[in-house]
Protein backbone atom coordinates (compact mmCIF):
# COMPACT_ATOMS: atom_id res chain seq x y z
CA UNK A 1 0.00 0.00 0.00
CA UNK A 2 1.28 3.41 -0.94
CA UNK A 3 1.16 5.62 2.15
CA UNK A 4 -1.41 8.33 1.74
CA UNK A 5 -3.62 10.88 3.33
CA UNK A 6 -7.15 9.89 2.38
CA UNK A 7 -9.58 12.68 1.53
CA UNK A 8 -12.76 11.53 3.31
CA UNK A 9 -14.77 14.69 2.87
CA UNK A 10 -12.63 17.48 1.43
CA UNK A 11 -13.77 21.10 1.33
CA UNK A 12 -15.27 22.37 -1.95
CA UNK A 13 -12.12 24.13 -3.20
CA UNK A 14 -9.04 22.14 -2.23
CA UNK A 15 -6.07 22.00 -4.62
CA UNK A 16 -2.42 21.06 -4.49
CA UNK A 17 -0.23 24.14 -4.84
CA UNK A 18 3.39 25.19 -4.74
CA UNK A 19 5.20 28.39 -5.77
CA UNK A 20 3.66 28.17 -9.24
CA UNK A 21 4.87 27.89 -12.83
CA UNK A 22 7.33 30.21 -14.43
CA UNK A 23 8.55 30.54 -17.98
CA UNK A 24 5.35 29.51 -19.77
CA UNK A 25 3.24 32.65 -19.50
CA UNK A 26 4.28 33.58 -23.05
CA UNK A 27 2.34 30.48 -24.13
CA UNK A 28 -0.77 31.38 -22.19
CA UNK A 29 -0.03 29.27 -19.11
CA UNK A 30 -1.00 31.01 -15.86
CA UNK A 31 1.54 31.06 -13.06
CA UNK A 32 -0.88 29.68 -10.40
CA UNK A 33 0.73 28.86 -7.05
CA UNK A 34 -0.23 29.67 -3.47
CA UNK A 35 -2.32 32.70 -2.56
CA UNK A 36 -0.51 33.25 0.77
CA UNK A 37 3.19 32.51 0.43
CA UNK A 38 4.14 33.16 4.07
CA UNK A 39 1.49 30.80 5.46
CA UNK A 40 2.43 28.13 2.90
CA UNK A 41 6.11 28.38 3.82
CA UNK A 42 5.33 28.19 7.51
CA UNK A 43 3.19 25.07 7.05
CA UNK A 44 6.08 23.34 5.30
CA UNK A 45 8.67 24.53 7.82
CA UNK A 46 6.50 23.33 10.72
CA UNK A 47 6.68 19.76 9.41
CA UNK A 48 10.35 19.99 8.48
CA UNK A 49 9.91 20.25 4.70
CA UNK A 50 11.66 22.49 2.22
CA UNK A 51 9.53 25.69 2.21
CA UNK A 52 8.33 25.23 -1.39
CA UNK A 53 7.17 21.59 -1.14
CA UNK A 54 3.66 21.07 -2.60
CA UNK A 55 0.90 21.41 0.01
CA UNK A 56 -2.89 21.39 0.04
CA UNK A 57 -4.53 24.79 -0.24
CA UNK A 58 -8.18 25.16 0.72
CA UNK A 59 -10.68 28.01 0.71
CA UNK A 60 -12.71 28.58 3.89
CA UNK A 61 -13.00 24.89 4.89
CA UNK A 62 -10.37 22.17 4.68
CA UNK A 63 -12.51 19.10 5.26
CA UNK A 64 -11.90 15.66 6.74
CA UNK A 65 -8.79 13.55 6.06
CA UNK A 66 -7.61 10.15 7.33
CA UNK A 67 -4.07 8.91 7.75
CA UNK A 68 -3.43 5.83 5.61
CA UNK A 69 0.23 5.48 6.60
CA UNK A 70 2.02 4.29 9.74
CA UNK A 71 1.94 7.86 10.99
CA UNK A 72 1.91 11.33 9.52
CA UNK A 73 2.99 14.74 10.78
CA UNK A 74 0.78 17.60 9.63
CA UNK A 75 0.47 21.34 10.10
CA UNK A 76 -2.35 23.72 9.17
CA UNK A 77 -1.67 27.44 8.69
CA UNK A 78 -3.24 30.46 7.02
CA UNK A 79 -5.60 31.48 9.81
CA UNK A 80 -7.18 30.41 13.07
CA UNK A 81 -8.78 27.34 11.49
CA UNK A 82 -10.84 25.12 13.81
CA UNK A 83 -8.88 21.89 13.81
CA UNK A 84 -9.67 18.61 15.52
CA UNK A 85 -8.78 14.95 15.70
CA UNK A 86 -11.80 13.11 17.03
CA UNK A 87 -12.77 14.92 20.23
CA UNK A 88 -9.37 16.51 20.62
CA UNK A 89 -8.92 20.10 19.52
CA UNK A 90 -5.65 20.74 17.72
CA UNK A 91 -3.94 24.11 17.32
CA UNK A 92 -3.39 25.67 13.92
CA UNK A 93 0.16 26.96 13.33
CA UNK A 94 1.45 23.91 15.26
CA UNK A 95 2.64 20.55 13.97
CA UNK A 96 0.84 17.41 15.08
CA UNK A 97 1.58 13.74 14.57
CA UNK A 98 -1.33 11.43 13.77
CA UNK A 99 -1.37 7.64 13.76
CA UNK A 100 -2.85 5.34 11.14
CA UNK A 101 -6.64 5.71 10.76
CA UNK A 102 -6.77 8.88 12.83
CA UNK A 103 -8.75 11.63 11.18
CA UNK A 104 -8.14 15.37 11.11
CA UNK A 105 -11.03 17.74 10.54
CA UNK A 106 -10.35 21.28 9.33
CA UNK A 107 -13.31 23.65 9.67
CA UNK A 108 -13.46 27.41 9.10
CA UNK A 109 -11.44 30.35 10.38
CA UNK A 110 -12.79 33.75 11.44
CA UNK A 111 -9.70 35.56 10.18
CA UNK A 112 -8.77 33.97 6.85
CA UNK A 113 -9.94 32.59 3.53
CA UNK A 114 -7.00 30.45 2.42
CA UNK A 115 -5.55 27.67 4.54
CA UNK A 116 -2.63 25.28 4.02
CA UNK A 117 -2.19 21.66 5.04
CA UNK A 118 1.39 20.43 4.79
CA UNK A 119 2.56 16.88 5.52
CA UNK A 120 6.05 15.86 6.62
CA UNK A 121 7.97 14.52 3.63
CA UNK A 122 5.50 16.10 1.22
CA UNK A 123 2.99 14.77 -1.29
CA UNK A 124 4.16 12.45 -4.07
CA UNK A 125 3.01 14.27 -7.20
CA UNK A 126 4.57 14.61 -10.62
CA UNK A 127 5.10 18.22 -11.68
CA UNK A 128 3.74 19.44 -15.01
CA UNK A 129 5.57 22.23 -16.82
CA UNK A 130 7.91 22.55 -13.87
CA UNK A 131 5.35 22.84 -11.08
CA UNK A 132 2.84 20.83 -9.07
CA UNK A 133 0.51 23.82 -8.77
CA UNK A 134 -3.04 23.04 -9.89
CA UNK A 135 -4.54 25.30 -12.56
CA UNK A 136 -8.18 24.24 -12.71
CA UNK A 137 -9.17 26.04 -15.87
CA UNK A 138 -6.50 24.41 -18.01
CA UNK A 139 -6.44 21.15 -16.07
CA UNK A 140 -2.75 21.36 -15.24
CA UNK A 141 -0.77 20.14 -12.22
CA UNK A 142 -1.81 18.74 -8.86
CA UNK A 143 -4.18 15.77 -9.01
CA UNK A 144 -5.03 15.59 -12.70
CA UNK A 145 -5.52 19.36 -12.80
CA UNK A 146 -8.62 19.22 -10.60
CA UNK A 147 -9.81 19.82 -7.06
CA UNK A 148 -9.33 17.14 -4.42
CA UNK A 149 -12.45 14.93 -4.34
CA UNK A 150 -13.90 12.58 -1.74
CA UNK A 151 -12.11 9.25 -1.81
CA UNK A 152 -8.87 10.62 -3.30
CA UNK A 153 -5.79 9.07 -1.73
CA UNK A 154 -3.17 11.85 -1.55
CA UNK A 155 0.09 9.89 -1.89
CA UNK A 156 2.75 10.65 0.72
CA UNK A 157 6.50 10.47 0.23
CA UNK A 158 7.06 9.42 3.87
CA UNK A 159 5.34 6.37 5.41
CA UNK A 160 6.17 7.43 8.94
CA UNK A 161 6.34 10.73 10.82
CA UNK A 162 9.78 12.14 11.67
CA UNK A 163 11.17 11.62 15.16
CA UNK A 164 12.05 15.25 15.82
CA UNK A 165 10.10 17.32 18.35
CA UNK A 166 6.90 19.05 17.25
CA UNK A 167 7.06 22.71 16.24
CA UNK A 168 4.85 25.74 16.62
CA UNK A 169 4.85 29.09 14.88
CA UNK A 170 3.69 32.63 15.50
CA UNK A 171 0.76 33.31 13.17
CA UNK A 172 1.49 35.64 10.28
CA UNK A 173 0.48 39.20 11.17
CA UNK A 174 -1.96 40.94 8.80
CA UNK A 175 -2.28 44.62 9.66
CA UNK A 176 -5.40 46.32 8.39
CA UNK A 177 -3.58 49.06 6.44
CA UNK A 178 -4.73 50.22 3.04
CA UNK A 179 -3.51 47.97 0.23
CA UNK A 180 -0.60 49.54 -1.54
CA UNK A 181 -0.74 49.79 -5.30
CA UNK A 182 1.42 51.18 -8.08
CA UNK A 183 -0.80 53.38 -10.32
CA UNK A 184 -1.30 52.17 -13.89
CA UNK A 185 -0.52 50.85 -16.40
CA UNK A 186 -3.82 52.27 -17.76
CA UNK A 187 -4.69 55.02 -15.30
CA UNK A 188 -5.00 57.29 -18.35
CA UNK A 189 -8.28 55.49 -19.22
CA UNK A 190 -9.87 57.21 -16.22
CA UNK A 191 -10.71 60.84 -15.55
CA UNK A 192 -9.18 62.53 -12.52
CA UNK A 193 -12.36 62.23 -10.42
CA UNK A 194 -12.53 58.49 -11.15
CA UNK A 195 -8.95 58.09 -9.94
CA UNK A 196 -9.90 60.02 -6.79
CA UNK A 197 -12.90 57.75 -6.26
CA UNK A 198 -10.63 54.74 -6.50
CA UNK A 199 -8.19 56.01 -3.86
CA UNK A 200 -10.75 57.67 -1.59
CA UNK A 201 -13.40 54.95 -1.68
CA UNK A 202 -13.84 51.86 0.44
CA UNK A 203 -14.56 48.59 -1.39
CA UNK A 204 -16.30 45.51 -0.11
CA UNK A 205 -14.86 42.08 -0.87
CA UNK A 206 -17.63 40.05 -2.52
CA UNK A 207 -18.36 36.32 -2.71
CA UNK A 208 -17.46 36.39 -6.39
CA UNK A 209 -13.95 35.26 -5.61
CA UNK A 210 -11.79 32.35 -6.66
CA UNK A 211 -8.16 31.66 -7.45
CA UNK A 212 -8.45 33.72 -10.67
CA UNK A 213 -9.59 36.92 -9.00
CA UNK A 214 -11.86 38.73 -6.56
CA UNK A 215 -14.63 41.16 -7.47
CA UNK A 216 -15.05 44.22 -5.28
CA UNK A 217 -18.17 46.26 -4.67
CA UNK A 218 -17.97 50.00 -4.14
CA UNK A 219 -18.41 53.39 -5.77
CA UNK A 220 -18.28 52.80 -9.55
CA UNK A 221 -15.06 53.84 -11.26
CA UNK A 222 -16.05 55.52 -14.51
CA UNK A 223 -13.93 55.25 -17.63
CA UNK A 224 -13.03 58.43 -19.47
CA UNK A 225 -13.65 56.87 -22.88
CA UNK A 226 -14.43 53.22 -23.39
CA UNK A 227 -13.37 50.18 -21.46
CA UNK A 228 -11.77 48.03 -24.11
CA UNK A 229 -8.04 48.11 -24.59
CA UNK A 230 -5.97 46.16 -27.07
CA UNK A 231 -5.37 42.98 -25.03
CA UNK A 232 -2.02 42.97 -23.27
CA UNK A 233 -0.15 41.08 -20.55
CA UNK A 234 -1.45 40.98 -16.98
CA UNK A 235 -0.06 39.70 -13.67
CA UNK A 236 -1.61 38.79 -10.30
CA UNK A 237 -2.35 42.04 -8.47
CA UNK A 238 -3.62 43.90 -11.53
CA UNK A 239 -6.85 45.76 -10.76
CA UNK A 240 -9.05 45.66 -13.83
CA UNK A 241 -12.05 47.94 -14.24
CA UNK A 242 -14.52 46.41 -16.71
CA UNK A 243 -17.65 48.13 -18.03
CA UNK A 244 -19.55 47.79 -14.74
CA UNK A 245 -17.04 50.11 -13.04
CA UNK A 246 -16.52 47.56 -10.25
CA UNK A 247 -12.91 46.48 -9.68
CA UNK A 248 -11.68 42.94 -10.32
CA UNK A 249 -8.40 42.17 -8.55
CA UNK A 250 -6.55 39.47 -10.46
CA UNK A 251 -4.99 36.68 -8.39
CA UNK A 252 -2.69 33.70 -8.92
CA UNK A 253 -4.76 31.74 -11.49
CA UNK A 254 -5.47 34.81 -13.64
CA UNK A 255 -5.05 34.57 -17.38
CA UNK A 256 -1.84 35.83 -18.93
CA UNK A 257 -3.49 38.52 -21.04
CA UNK A 258 -6.56 40.69 -20.67
CA UNK A 259 -8.55 43.38 -22.42
CA UNK A 260 -9.81 45.63 -19.62
CA UNK A 261 -7.97 48.75 -18.44
CA UNK A 262 -5.91 48.27 -15.28
CA UNK A 263 -6.17 51.34 -13.06
CA UNK A 264 -3.45 50.10 -10.70
CA UNK A 265 -1.49 47.01 -9.66
CA UNK A 266 -1.17 45.79 -6.07
CA UNK A 267 2.33 45.32 -4.69
CA UNK A 268 3.55 41.78 -4.10
CA UNK A 269 3.83 42.25 -0.33
CA UNK A 270 0.10 43.03 0.02
CA UNK A 271 -1.36 40.31 -2.26
CA UNK A 272 -1.73 37.67 0.45
CA UNK A 273 -3.21 40.17 2.91
CA UNK A 274 -5.82 41.06 0.28
CA UNK A 275 -6.52 37.44 -0.70
CA UNK A 276 -7.06 36.56 2.97
CA UNK A 277 -9.73 39.26 3.41
CA UNK A 278 -13.03 37.51 3.94
CA UNK A 279 -16.16 38.33 1.90
CA UNK A 280 -17.84 41.38 3.42
CA UNK A 281 -14.51 42.86 4.50
CA UNK A 282 -13.67 46.41 3.43
CA UNK A 283 -10.48 47.37 1.64
CA UNK A 284 -8.89 50.66 0.58
CA UNK A 285 -6.09 51.44 -1.82
CA UNK A 286 -3.10 53.66 -1.31
CA UNK A 287 -0.78 54.68 -4.18
CA UNK A 288 2.99 54.17 -3.91
CA UNK A 289 5.78 54.86 -6.38
CA UNK A 290 7.59 52.00 -8.13
CA UNK A 291 10.69 52.87 -6.12
CA UNK A 292 8.81 52.64 -2.82
CA UNK A 293 7.19 49.39 -3.98
CA UNK A 294 10.66 47.95 -4.64
CA UNK A 295 11.81 48.79 -1.10
CA UNK A 296 8.67 47.08 0.21
CA UNK A 297 9.31 44.10 -2.09
CA UNK A 298 12.84 43.64 -0.73
CA UNK A 299 11.75 43.78 2.89
CA UNK A 300 8.85 41.40 2.10
CA UNK A 301 11.23 38.86 0.56
CA UNK A 302 13.56 39.22 3.55
CA UNK A 303 10.59 38.50 5.85
CA UNK A 304 9.72 35.40 3.80
CA UNK A 305 13.33 34.19 3.94
CA UNK A 306 13.39 34.78 7.71
CA UNK A 307 10.13 32.99 8.56
CA UNK A 308 12.14 30.27 10.31
CA UNK A 309 12.54 32.70 13.22
CA UNK A 310 8.82 32.48 13.91
CA UNK A 311 9.13 28.77 14.66
CA UNK A 312 10.13 27.03 17.90
CA UNK A 313 10.16 23.47 19.06
CA UNK A 314 7.88 22.23 21.84
CA UNK A 315 7.33 21.00 24.47
CA UNK B 1 -5.80 65.58 2.62
CA UNK B 2 -4.09 62.79 0.72
CA UNK B 3 -2.80 63.50 -2.74
CA UNK B 4 -3.85 61.27 -5.60
CA UNK B 5 -1.49 60.22 -8.32
CA UNK B 6 -1.81 62.54 -11.28
CA UNK B 7 -2.00 60.84 -14.66
CA UNK B 8 1.15 61.82 -16.51
CA UNK B 9 0.78 63.11 -20.06
CA UNK B 10 1.37 60.35 -22.56
CA UNK B 11 5.04 60.23 -23.53
CA UNK B 12 5.98 59.23 -27.06
CA UNK B 13 6.29 55.53 -27.86
CA UNK B 14 7.86 53.34 -26.73
CA UNK B 15 6.19 53.88 -23.36
CA UNK B 16 7.42 52.15 -20.19
CA UNK B 17 4.54 51.37 -17.84
CA UNK B 18 4.92 49.55 -14.52
CA UNK B 19 2.51 46.76 -13.49
CA UNK B 20 3.24 46.76 -9.78
CA UNK B 21 6.71 45.95 -8.49
CA UNK B 22 7.75 43.00 -10.68
CA UNK B 23 6.50 43.72 -14.21
CA UNK B 24 7.10 46.45 -16.78
CA UNK B 25 5.19 46.89 -20.02
CA UNK B 26 6.95 48.29 -23.06
CA UNK B 27 4.24 49.69 -25.35
CA UNK B 28 4.89 50.44 -29.01
CA UNK B 29 1.45 51.77 -29.89
CA UNK B 30 -2.25 51.24 -29.23
CA UNK B 31 -3.45 49.48 -32.36
CA UNK B 32 -3.22 46.08 -34.02
CA UNK B 33 -0.80 45.90 -36.90
CA UNK B 34 1.94 43.54 -38.10
CA UNK B 35 4.45 46.41 -37.86
CA UNK B 36 3.82 47.05 -34.15
CA UNK B 37 3.74 43.34 -33.40
CA UNK B 38 7.09 42.93 -35.19
CA UNK B 39 8.61 45.47 -32.79
CA UNK B 40 7.33 43.43 -29.85
CA UNK B 41 8.92 40.30 -31.29
CA UNK B 42 12.18 42.10 -32.03
CA UNK B 43 12.45 43.46 -28.49
CA UNK B 44 11.67 40.05 -27.03
CA UNK B 45 14.40 38.45 -29.14
CA UNK B 46 16.91 41.20 -28.28
CA UNK B 47 16.11 40.89 -24.58
CA UNK B 48 16.59 37.12 -24.67
CA UNK B 49 19.92 37.55 -26.47
CA UNK B 50 21.07 40.14 -23.93
CA UNK B 51 20.56 37.55 -21.13
CA UNK B 52 20.30 40.18 -18.38
CA UNK B 53 20.28 39.13 -14.72
CA UNK B 54 16.94 39.38 -12.99
CA UNK B 55 14.73 39.01 -16.08
CA UNK B 56 12.33 36.14 -15.38
CA UNK B 57 10.01 35.84 -18.35
CA UNK B 58 8.11 37.88 -20.91
CA UNK B 59 4.54 37.99 -22.21
CA UNK B 60 4.17 39.09 -25.83
CA UNK B 61 0.96 40.79 -26.93
CA UNK B 62 -0.32 42.72 -29.95
CA UNK B 63 1.51 45.96 -29.30
CA UNK B 64 3.46 45.54 -26.07
CA UNK B 65 5.97 43.35 -24.32
CA UNK B 66 5.47 42.65 -20.62
CA UNK B 67 8.79 42.03 -18.88
CA UNK B 68 8.69 40.20 -15.53
CA UNK B 69 11.72 40.88 -13.36
CA UNK B 70 13.11 40.54 -9.85
CA UNK B 71 13.80 44.05 -8.52
CA UNK B 72 16.45 42.65 -6.15
CA UNK B 73 18.58 41.66 -9.12
CA UNK B 74 17.52 44.28 -11.66
CA UNK B 75 17.14 47.87 -10.42
CA UNK B 76 14.27 49.72 -12.10
CA UNK B 77 16.38 52.51 -13.59
CA UNK B 78 18.79 50.02 -15.12
CA UNK B 79 15.91 47.94 -16.51
CA UNK B 80 14.38 50.94 -18.28
CA UNK B 81 17.75 52.07 -19.63
CA UNK B 82 18.45 48.56 -20.95
CA UNK B 83 15.01 48.18 -22.55
CA UNK B 84 15.14 51.67 -24.06
CA UNK B 85 18.48 50.80 -25.61
CA UNK B 86 17.23 47.50 -27.01
CA UNK B 87 13.96 49.03 -28.25
CA UNK B 88 15.66 51.88 -30.12
CA UNK B 89 17.95 49.70 -32.19
CA UNK B 90 17.52 50.31 -35.90
CA UNK B 91 16.72 46.66 -36.72
CA UNK B 92 13.20 46.90 -35.29
CA UNK B 93 11.79 44.48 -37.81
CA UNK B 94 10.56 40.96 -37.86
CA UNK B 95 13.16 38.61 -36.36
CA UNK B 96 14.08 35.87 -38.83
CA UNK B 97 12.70 32.39 -38.47
CA UNK B 98 8.95 33.05 -38.47
CA UNK B 99 7.34 29.67 -38.67
CA UNK B 100 4.62 28.84 -41.17
CA UNK B 101 1.87 26.34 -40.46
CA UNK B 102 -0.88 24.91 -42.59
CA UNK B 103 -3.68 23.92 -40.27
CA UNK B 104 -6.01 21.20 -41.60
CA UNK B 105 -9.68 21.99 -40.92
CA UNK B 106 -12.81 19.98 -41.63
CA UNK B 107 -15.60 22.44 -42.40
CA UNK B 108 -18.20 19.81 -43.32
CA UNK B 109 -20.94 18.48 -41.07
CA UNK B 110 -21.03 17.46 -38.32
CA UNK B 111 -18.01 19.66 -37.46
CA UNK B 112 -18.73 23.06 -39.01
CA UNK B 113 -22.03 23.40 -37.16
CA UNK B 114 -22.37 27.16 -37.60
CA UNK B 115 -21.41 27.40 -41.29
CA UNK B 116 -25.07 27.52 -42.51
CA UNK B 117 -26.03 30.15 -39.92
CA UNK B 118 -22.93 32.27 -40.64
CA UNK B 119 -23.65 32.08 -44.37
CA UNK B 120 -27.22 33.25 -43.82
CA UNK B 121 -26.23 36.10 -41.52
CA UNK B 122 -23.47 37.35 -43.82
CA UNK B 123 -25.52 36.79 -46.98
CA UNK B 124 -22.90 34.43 -48.44
CA UNK B 125 -23.06 30.94 -49.85
CA UNK B 126 -21.78 28.27 -47.47
CA UNK B 127 -18.97 27.47 -49.92
CA UNK B 128 -17.98 31.17 -49.94
CA UNK B 129 -17.72 31.23 -46.14
CA UNK B 130 -15.41 28.23 -46.28
CA UNK B 131 -13.28 29.41 -49.18
CA UNK B 132 -12.89 32.90 -47.68
CA UNK B 133 -11.79 31.46 -44.34
CA UNK B 134 -9.49 28.82 -45.84
CA UNK B 135 -8.07 31.19 -48.44
CA UNK B 136 -6.67 33.94 -46.21
CA UNK B 137 -3.22 34.46 -44.64
CA UNK B 138 -3.21 34.75 -40.86
CA UNK B 139 -0.70 35.98 -38.35
CA UNK B 140 -0.37 34.79 -34.76
CA UNK B 141 -0.19 38.11 -32.92
CA UNK B 142 0.02 36.57 -29.48
CA UNK B 143 -0.66 33.44 -27.47
CA UNK B 144 -2.83 33.92 -24.41
CA UNK B 145 -6.18 33.41 -22.67
CA UNK B 146 -5.43 29.69 -22.36
CA UNK B 147 -2.38 27.49 -22.91
CA UNK B 148 -1.38 27.52 -26.58
CA UNK B 149 -4.33 29.63 -27.74
CA UNK B 150 -3.33 31.79 -30.72
CA UNK B 151 -4.82 35.25 -31.32
CA UNK B 152 -5.03 35.37 -35.10
CA UNK B 153 -5.24 38.45 -37.31
CA UNK B 154 -6.12 38.46 -41.00
CA UNK B 155 -9.77 37.39 -41.09
CA UNK B 156 -11.29 38.70 -44.36
CA UNK B 157 -13.65 41.60 -43.74
CA UNK B 158 -16.57 39.75 -45.30
CA UNK B 159 -16.36 37.24 -42.44
CA UNK B 160 -16.50 39.83 -39.65
CA UNK B 161 -19.54 38.91 -37.58
CA UNK B 162 -21.03 39.71 -34.20
CA UNK B 163 -21.02 37.06 -31.51
CA UNK B 164 -23.72 34.46 -31.04
CA UNK B 165 -26.70 35.60 -29.00
CA UNK B 166 -26.28 32.65 -26.65
CA UNK B 167 -22.71 31.58 -25.85
CA UNK B 168 -22.14 27.84 -25.75
CA UNK B 169 -21.15 26.41 -22.34
CA UNK B 170 -18.28 24.72 -24.13
CA UNK B 171 -16.90 24.07 -27.59
CA UNK B 172 -14.75 21.00 -28.33
CA UNK B 173 -10.96 21.04 -28.34
CA UNK B 174 -9.68 21.96 -31.79
CA UNK B 175 -12.70 24.08 -32.73
CA UNK B 176 -11.98 26.70 -35.38
CA UNK B 177 -14.19 29.72 -34.78
CA UNK B 178 -14.90 33.27 -35.89
CA UNK B 179 -16.16 36.18 -33.80
CA UNK B 180 -15.89 39.93 -34.32
CA UNK B 181 -12.87 40.58 -36.52
CA UNK B 182 -11.06 37.50 -35.27
CA UNK B 183 -10.67 33.82 -35.90
CA UNK B 184 -9.36 31.36 -33.36
CA UNK B 185 -8.35 27.77 -32.71
CA UNK B 186 -9.42 26.49 -29.30
CA UNK B 187 -6.74 24.32 -27.70
CA UNK B 188 -9.07 23.08 -24.96
CA UNK B 189 -12.75 22.74 -24.16
CA UNK B 190 -13.95 26.23 -23.28
CA UNK B 191 -17.12 28.28 -23.21
CA UNK B 192 -17.43 30.49 -26.29
CA UNK B 193 -19.74 32.98 -27.92
CA UNK B 194 -18.02 32.62 -31.28
CA UNK B 195 -19.28 30.70 -34.32
CA UNK B 196 -17.87 27.24 -35.03
CA UNK B 197 -16.71 26.95 -38.66
CA UNK B 198 -14.92 23.64 -38.29
CA UNK B 199 -12.48 21.54 -36.37
CA UNK B 200 -8.78 20.73 -36.67
CA UNK B 201 -7.23 17.43 -35.63
CA UNK B 202 -4.10 19.37 -34.59
CA UNK B 203 -3.53 19.90 -30.90
CA UNK B 204 -2.24 23.44 -30.31
CA UNK B 205 -1.54 22.42 -26.68
CA UNK B 206 -0.48 18.97 -25.55
CA UNK B 207 1.35 18.91 -22.25
CA UNK B 208 2.69 15.41 -22.97
CA UNK B 209 4.29 16.45 -26.29
CA UNK B 210 8.02 17.29 -26.40
CA UNK B 211 7.01 20.79 -27.53
CA UNK B 212 3.67 21.33 -25.78
CA UNK B 213 2.87 24.63 -27.52
CA UNK B 214 2.47 24.61 -31.25
CA UNK B 215 2.16 28.30 -32.01
CA UNK B 216 4.33 31.31 -31.19
CA UNK B 217 3.68 34.99 -31.63
CA UNK B 218 4.73 35.91 -35.17
CA UNK B 219 3.91 32.54 -36.76
CA UNK B 220 2.05 32.46 -40.10
CA UNK B 221 -0.99 30.26 -40.47
CA UNK B 222 -3.04 29.08 -43.42
CA UNK B 223 -6.04 26.82 -43.10
CA UNK B 224 -6.40 23.83 -45.44
CA UNK B 225 -9.78 22.29 -46.05
CA UNK B 226 -9.86 18.56 -45.40
CA UNK B 227 -12.53 15.88 -45.69
CA UNK B 228 -14.16 14.08 -42.81
CA UNK B 229 -12.18 10.97 -43.84
CA UNK B 230 -8.86 12.85 -43.64
CA UNK B 231 -9.89 14.37 -40.32
CA UNK B 232 -10.58 10.90 -38.95
CA UNK B 233 -7.22 9.63 -40.23
CA UNK B 234 -5.22 12.57 -38.82
CA UNK B 235 -7.09 12.40 -35.51
CA UNK B 236 -5.76 8.88 -35.06
CA UNK B 237 -2.11 9.98 -35.36
CA UNK B 238 -0.05 10.64 -32.23
CA UNK B 239 0.14 14.36 -31.64
CA UNK B 240 3.97 14.10 -31.83
CA UNK B 241 3.68 12.89 -35.47
CA UNK B 242 0.99 15.31 -36.55
CA UNK B 243 2.84 18.48 -35.66
CA UNK B 244 5.60 18.17 -38.35
CA UNK B 245 2.96 17.43 -41.01
CA UNK B 246 1.52 20.89 -40.49
CA UNK B 247 4.83 22.73 -40.62
CA UNK B 248 5.62 24.32 -44.00
CA UNK B 249 9.09 25.70 -43.33
CA UNK B 250 11.64 24.55 -40.78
Amino acid sequence: MIPSLLAIEPGPYVTLQDRGRSGFRRFGVSCSGVMDLASFHLANRLVGNAPDAPALEFAHVGGLYEVAADSCRIAVTGGTFALSCGDVTLAPWWSHTLRRRQQVKIAGAPDAVWGYLAVAGGFAVTPQLGSSATHLRSGLGGLGGRCVAAGDPLPLLAAIAPGQPERRAMPVARPNWPLRVVPGPQQDFFARDAVETFYRGSFRVTHRADRMGTWLDGPPIRHAAGFNIVSDGVVPGCIQIPGSGQPLVLLMDCQTTGGYPKIATMITADLARFAQTRPGGQVRFSPVSVEAAHHLYCSYQARIDGLGHLIEEWP
Amino acid sequence: MPSFPATPPNPPYPRFLPLGDTALSVEFGDSISPELNAKVLALDAALAAAALDGIQETILSYRSLLVLYDPREMPYARLITALRGLASRPEQTEPPGRRHWTVPVVYDPPYGVDVPDVARRLDLAEEEVISLHAGADYRVYMVGFAPGMPYLGGLPERLHISRRDAPRPFVPEGSVLIGGMQTGIYPQRFPSGWHILGQTPLRPFDVERADPFMFRAGDRINFRRISVAEFDYLSGLPSEDMQPLARINS
